[in-house]
């Protein structure tokens, strides 16, 4: 589903986002990335959402070679992989539904299908009851679920969750990260950046560790 | 049964094709909407706006009619481009009327007037004072004089001047006048005042333009962070533009509306000096507002700068924002 083939990307200055990085990650699976900070973990995730381009090396995701991509195919591309970040990204001055919509209003999808299909991920995410209110009157928790919400609307192949839980306490990290669970269990492929070890021990799952741009292990799950 | 099928098929492709249709018009409305509705959010800095474009596009559309209004008086004042045959002193009032008649049927004049020369003598004698000079002379020095008014269509100095010509050779005629210098002077300055009026309105067009590609530059630098989370999530630029691109549409129109109901509110204000002054001068002279056409070219025109103007500014800025 997601493969990396000696990628490298620097960044202007000489910054070295990510070197001679390998991998290849089946459909249905679910990854964590981790590392320490300033590794690589957004880099990589950025690369695979085309946030960035890849320096050298090509990234494949869903067959779709992404360093041939034409820039007027990107948003295509982006409607494939679900994005979850640490600080939400929410429009503020729409509500929690229409947050949820939005990748349905985006890929012009008709109405009804639409409100269908943001009520049954709200529901997923428990914040049904939540749909009138507006993204500032909610909790930290509360807004990270509206992200994740609209990162699955729309059931992409993909999904990927940069630090999801960063700001969270414990209780409600392990509330998120239970909810990846479900959705990997529904066949959606996850990518989850975290440097949250605890969590990572929660589920079992294959983990990617990066060190200073470089893949410095690939660990599967202990069976 | 392959005919069949295929007709089938066809028939839902349309259907399909029609429900698409649909929803596109319905996104479309729906964009339209619901950025009219940010313009009525804020309705102080669109009212701002609008108003800059309204004044801007109001001042030379009031010019224009101005102009229009003075050509209109130019050509139906009496004496415009008249021209006056004073006739030999022997022609007898008899053969002068008969000239006047058969000037009267000639194509190209409107209005033919025979000014009796005993007439004009005590006319003459009456306002001049000189009676007993003139008593003194005996016979009466005037000759006739036929006025003609040559039609509007022909009030262009060229086509008087041959007209002029036409009549000076006519027989009878001893000298054929005409003002050629006035309708030359009339038009020559009325020939300025529509460039100047032109010139005007291209470089308020400009200004125009420029302010609608400014208010949409702030409007997408406000909504970065918007555009960026679109983006995100698979907006294309068609959509992301799509909003902005109403917004210089609602701009346009509704600054051309204000332009029309600000020319519209200085005529008002015109009409009753204008009224007076025309009565002073014996003149049905009213008048005239903007007609149907000009008021479309108006409304218009201001729209399809409001959508210029955003498309500058969508196409200059937008793709200056990417996600990080
Ligand atoms: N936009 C950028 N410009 C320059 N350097 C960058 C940029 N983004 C990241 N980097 C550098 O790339 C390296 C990896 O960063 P990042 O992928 O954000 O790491 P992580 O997410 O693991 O903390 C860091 O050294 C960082 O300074
Ligand atoms: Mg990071």
């Amino acid at each position: 589903m997601i493969s990396f083939d000696n990628v490298s990307k620097s960044y202007p200055g000489g910054h070295k986002g990510l070197s001679n990085v390998s991998f290849h990650i089946e459909p249905g699976e679910m990854v964590f990335l981790t590392g320490h900070s300033g590794a690589g973990k957004s880099t990589l995730l950025k690369l695979i959402g085309l946030l960035e381009r890849s320096s050298r090396g090509q990234v494949r995701v869903g067959g779709r070679n992404l360093t041939r991509l034409k820039k007027r195919e990107i948003p295509y591309h982006r409607r494939e992989v679900g994005m979850i970040f640490q600080d939400h990204r929410l429009l503020h001055d729409r509500t929690v539904f229409d947050n949820v919509a939005m990748p349905m209003i985006v890929a012009g999808l008709g109405h009804a299908e639409t409100s269908r299909r943001v009520r049954a991920a709200l529901d997923k995410v428990g914040l049904l009851r939540k749909e009138k209110a507006y993204p500032v009157t909610l909790s930290g928790g509360e807004q990270q679920r509206v992200g994740i919400a609209r990162a699955v609307v729309s059931k992409p192949p993909v999904v990927l969750a940069d630090e999801p839980t960063g700001n969270l306490d414990p209780e409600l990290s392990r509330e998120i990260i239970d909810l990846f669970g479900q959705f990997n269990q529904v066949g959606v492929t996850l990518l989850i950046a975290t440097h949250d070890l605890e969590l990572i021990s929660r589920l079992n799952k294959r983990t990617l560790v990066l060190d200073q741009a470089q893949l410095s292990q690939d660990r599967p799950a202990t069976s | 049964m392959i005919l069949e099928r295929r007709r089938k098929k066809s028939a839902k492709m349309s259907r399909r094709n029609r429900v698409q249709l649909h929803t596109w018009l319905a996104r479309h409305l729906q964009v339209a909407l619901s950025s009219l509705g940010r313009y009525v959010r804020a309705p102080l800095s669109s009212l701002m706006t609008t108003a800059v474009i309204g004044i801007a596009i109001a001042l030379p559309t009031g010019l224009h009619l101005l102009l229009e209004n003075i050509q209109e008086l130019g050509g139906s004042w009496d004496g415009t481009a008249t021209i006056s045959l004073f006739l030999h002193q022997e022609a007898s009032h008899e053969a002068a009327a008969g000239l006047a008649r058969q000037l009267n049927l000639k194509p190209g004049i409107t209005h033919v007037s025979l000014i009796d020369k005993n007439q004009a003598l005590q006319e003459f004698q009456r306002l001049s004072g000189f009676a007993d000079a003139l008593e003194a002379l005996g016979e009466n020095p005037l000759p006739e004089v036929i006025v003609v008014e040559p039609a509007s269509d022909r009030n262009t100095p060229e086509a008087a001047r041959t007209l002029l010509t036409e009549l000076q050779n006519m027989p009878l005629v001893a000298l054929a006048q005409l003002d050629l210098q006035w309708v030359q002077r009339f038009h020559a300055i009325t020939d300025i005042a529509r460039r100047t009026v032109a010139v005007l309105a291209s470089l308020l067009s400009l200004a125009v333009l420029l302010i609608v590609v400014n208010t949409i530059r702030l409007e997408i630098q406000n909504r970065h962070s918007e555009i960026e989370i679109i983006k995100l999530i698979g907006g294309t630029n068609a959509f992301i533009r799509r909003p902005f691109l109403y917004a210089g549409i609602w701009y346009g129109l509704f600054g051309g509306v204000l332009a029309w109901v600000l020319v519209t509110l200085a005529i008002g204000l015109l009409d009753s000096p204008v009224d007076k002054l025309a009565g002073l001068y014996n003149s049905a002279f009213v008048l005239s507002g903007p007609d149907f056409h000009t008021v479309v070219a108006l409304i218009g025109g201001s729209t399809l700068l409001g959508l210029a103007g955003s498309w500058v500014a969508v196409g200059r800025h937008l793709h200056e924002i990417e996600p990080q």
